[in-house]
Parts: C-alpha cells; structure tokens; sequence
C-alpha cells in the first residue's frame, strides 16, 4: 500500500516503512541503543530528501526517549541536575546547528555535511566496537573490565565547579555543558540523538556511574531533539510528523522483539553484530560520495535568498 | 512566447464575436481537479475535443512555474562535491505533450519553439549570471531530472481522432506531481497555420490529511513544530504503557 508523505512529498510503501522502523526498534531494543544514527541513513538511502530525513528523525527520537526516560525514571536512574546542565549545553549547541543546517542548505553543501559526518561518526563506532568485541571474544572472558578513569586530567581543573549528588561528582559544570553542547550540534544536523556520543563520553570523561548514565542522556535527547523539532519545523519545515509516526509504530513493536531476543544473545556477539551493520552502513555512505553518481547534476527548489 | 501572446490578445478582443462564431476547436477533461491524497500514487487525465472542421491537434499541459537550483558535483579529493549552480525560474513542474503525428510534421519549428511544444524548447528564465554554453548544460540536466521523475514526458503522446472532429488523449500525472494551477493548451492547426487554440485549467490540491498537515507545516512552521513534539511525546507517553503492561 503506497502513502504519500506530505513533507517529504513522495509517495512510499507504507509496509517498507513500517518494516524500517521495526528493523530499526529491533536494533535498538536489542542493543540498548537510540535509532537515529541507524534511521537517518536509512531515510536517506530510501530516497527521502536529507533535510527532511533530519528533521523527522528529530521528531521521531523525541517520542523514544520520553519512553526510556520514563523507564529509567521509574528506577531512580536519572541524574537530573547533570541532565539538566547537559539540556541548556544542548539548547545552545542545537541553535547553532539549525543555523549551520540552514546555511549549508542554501550553499548546496548539506547533503554531502550530513553524509560525511556519517561516514565519520558511523566508520568510528563501528570500528571500535568491532575492536572491543572481538578482543573480548577473542580473550575468551565474559566483559572486560574497564579501567576506571577517575584519575586527575587537566579537565578537572576548569572553574565553575557544580557537585552533582546523584552521580557522586564535584566537576566543573563546563564539561557537561560542553558535551551537551556538541551533541545539541550533531543533534541539529545529523538527526540523531547523540547517545554513541555522549554515553561514552560521560563514563570515560565525566566518570559517572554507569547506572545513571543512559537515563540521564536520554533524558537530553529529549529536551534536545524536541528543540530541534521546532527549529526545524520553524527554519526549513522539514519535519515529516506523518513519516514520524509511521516509523515510531514500527520501532515500538519492533524494539518489544529486540528486547526479548537480545536478552538471550551474548553481549560481545551483539556488539560484534551491531558494529558489522554500523560498518556496513558507512561503507554505503561512503561509496555514495566516492563513487561517480548517475547524474553528476541535481535539482532542488531554491532555498532561501 | 511572442505569438502566444498576440493570439491572447486576439483572442480576447475577437471574444465577442468568437462567442457568436462557433469556436474552432474546443476542448475538455475529464476532471478538472486532481486531489492528491495520503494514497495518492498517480492519475490519469483525459483530455477531450471537437476541431472544427478537422485538422491537426497539438495538445500541451504545462505544470505551475517553480524555480529551480541546478547543482553539478565534481570530483574534490576523490569525493563528489556540488560545484557549480546555476537557479532558474519559469520552470513548469509539469510537461506533457501530445499530438495527432509528430509535431515537426504539423508545425515549422518556428511556431514550435514559440510556443514551446516539446519539453527540450522549453524556456527557463536564468536568474543571475551564467555563461550561455554552461546554461545549456544545466537547462539539459534539468529536463532530464523531470523526465527521470515522469514530470516531463520524453515524447508525445498520441492525439486520436474519434470520427472527423472528436479527438482525445490521455496524460499522466505521477505521484511526484506538484501542486497548482495547471494548464492545458490546445493548437488546432491545418496546413501548418494555427486555425484556433483552447485553454482548460487543471487544479492539483493536496486534500485530507496531507494536506492539512503540509499547510500547517508552511503557514504556522512553530506551532507546528510544537504540535510535533507534543504528538510525539504523547506516542511516547503510550509507548512507555505498552511496555510496563507486557
């Protein structure tokens, strides 16, 4: 059955995106991660303008991460005086990302930004977790054991230092701000939520709790990917909310399966998994740059001045 | 564009006697509204006449004028980047053409490239500088960017005579097509003279749901985005109780 979606004025198999967000729930129940940085590209692969693929990917991220947050919630598992520094780093990185949307937009050069920074993004997490599971398989244990970087960096010695109880820090409200910042960026331009990003970042950087650390970047993605809704909806009118909805049904029944099956897999092979279709997916985005296109020519309606 | 226009005005100061003479050629279709709907994957419009008379029929549909940005990657350290530009206005969303025999048998090329029958002699207005031989490289691309999207046809279709004065012929709107005001144009000729021409407007409308939702986007893009984040916090909201009951 084909649907016409309004924003990204095309016509689409609803199946074929029903399906899409089922592979993309599955992915994410299974592996605990956010859909976007899977999602986007895909939208972009099917044909969906990378404008739009942004903007409703935004919108889509916003209804995932009200679910996980009001799960981590429930447990206690949301630090929200550090989410909540994170969210105002976040706001400002995201304006500025809508800016730069919009200004490469009326240069041309939007399509090949966005593509790049997920050749980049996708190339990186996928090669490291491919490093880290195959150590770990290779080894033959169960997880490695992290080293627990609490040890004294150049980093905790900037001003404005803020104690955040939940997480049992006494940091410089600097780097959750900063950090927020970044992702609000990539956030704005890429679509995505920015959890591969600053997941890692808050274990190894801020040094907090693994417990709290999922809640608490959900918890700015939200606020995040909210703002960038608007932004976009206001700048570029790019977000598809029917496109949204769509994928979101699939993702809830598809992440329902990918729960139930990844708690029977064992971690380094998923991890192994994921990261071979992380890699499999930049491997796709990169020959789209590097690989001569059938019409070196295209045609968009004109953007602005 | 030159004759076109002096045949309006023509037209328009003859109209009250056109009115009392039988016109020419008169023409039709089969609807004059076109809904694109959340299913919508295409339609097909009839398009109908009498020539008075006989004659050879040329019959031209023409798509609201939009403007255009054409891009040309080049290779920048083994990496496709959009170079060049060029933006154009003047360009019909839609092209469609259709004819009893080829139209370079009906008309000189003369009265074809004034009116610009056949989508390869359309006219697109260039906006800013460009040099002439680069225009053309972009114009090309940008026909052929229509044609791949089946907004341009390639060829003509075929006009066919029902009896010596009632002809019809069919055009295809695909899904892509944009919306407004569309015309169809249409030539009666005899001997390579224009005997008489007619105009039937074609309106494609988003309706339903689409619709509404891409007027809202455009005409109030922040309580749009508003309405956005709340739809989406409230499928969240009932995603989250899906989940607690299983």
């Amino acid at each position: 059955m084909q649907i016409y979606l309004p924003i990204a004025e095309m016509s689409v198999n609803l199946f074929i995106l029903l399906g899409m967000g089922a592979v993309v729930g599955f992915l994410s129940g299974m592996f605990g991660v956010g859909g976007g940085f899977l999602m986007t590209p895909f939208l972009i692969f099917m044909g969906v303008p990378a404008a739009v693929a942004v903007g409703t990917e935004a919108n889509q991220i916003v209804a995932a991460s009200l679910a996980g947050v009001m799960a981590h919630w429930r447990r206690g598992n949301v630090d929200f005086k550090m989410g909540g520094v994170m969210v105002l780093g976040g706001l400002a990185g995201s304006g500025l990302g809508a800016l730069l949307f919009r200004e490469l937009r009326e240069q041309g050069q939007l399509d090949l930004v966005i593509s790049v920074l997920f050749v980049v993004f996708l190339g990186l997490i996928g090669s490291l977790m491919l490093w880290e599971s195959a150590r770990v398989i290779l080894r033959g244990g169960s997880a490695a054991k992290r080293r627990r970087l609490r040890r004294h960096y150049w980093v905790h010695g900037l001003p404005f230092k803020m104690r955040f109880h939940k997480s049992g820090l006494y940091i410089s409200s600097l780097l959750p701000l900063g950090m927020g910042f970044l992702v609000g960026v990539l956030a704005s331009i890429m679509g995505v939520g920015g959890g591969f990003f600053l997941i890692p970042a808050m274990i190894y950087v801020l040094g907090m709790p693994t417990s709290v650390v999922v809640g608490t970047s959900l918890f700015q993605i939200l606020f995040v990917t909210a703002n960038v809704t608007i932004l976009h909806s206001v700048n570029n009118q790019t977000v598809d909310v029917l496109l949204a909805l769509i994928l979101l049904s699939g993702a809830v029944v598809g992440a329902r399966f990918g729960v139930a099956v990844g708690a029977k897999l064992r971690g380094e092979h998923l991890r192994g998994l994921l990261a071979v279709l992380v890699l499999g997916m930049a491997v796709r985005m990169a020959t789209r740059l590097l690989l001569m296109p059938q019409d070196v020519f295209t045609v968009t309606p004109l953007v602005g001045g | 564009m030159g004759r076109f226009f002096t045949l309006l005005i023509l037209f328009v100061l003859t109209m009250p006697f056109a009115t009392a003479l039988a016109q020419p050629v008169v023409a039709d279709l089969s609807s004059h509204q076109v809904a694109i709907t959340s299913s919508f994957t295409g339609e097909d419009i009839v398009l109908f006449g009498v020539s008075e008379g006989g004659g050879d029929v040329i019959v031209v549909v023409r798509g609201p004028s939009q403007t255009r940005v054409v891009r040309q990657k080049q290779r920048v350290f083994g990496v496709w980047v959009n170079r060049n530009e060029m933006a154009f206005s003047e360009v019909p969303g839609y092209y469609a053409l259709a004819a009893n025999r080829p139209v370079s048998e009906i008309a000189d090329l003369e009265f074809l490239a004034d009116n610009q029958i056949g989508s390869n002699r359309l006219e697109f207005e260039t906006l800013g500088e460009g040099n002439p031989a680069a225009s053309e490289m972009f114009r090309a691309a940008l026909i052929r960017y229509h044609q791949k999207n089946g907004l341009y046809a390639a060829g003509a279709g075929l006009v066919g005579y029902v009896g010596s004065t009632l002809f019809r012929t069919e055009f295809h709107l695909p899904a892509g097509a944009p919306v407004g005001t569309y015309s169809a144009v249409v030539y009666l000729l005899r001997d390579g003279e224009l005997v008489g021409f007619d105009t039937t407007p074609l309106f494609v409308t988003k309706v339903g749901l689409g619709r509404a939702i891409y007027d809202y986007a455009h005409d109030q893009p922040a309580a749009y985005g508003i309405l956005a984040v709340l739809l989406a916090l409230f499928a969240g909201w009932a995603s989250s109780l899906v989940y607690r009951r299983a």
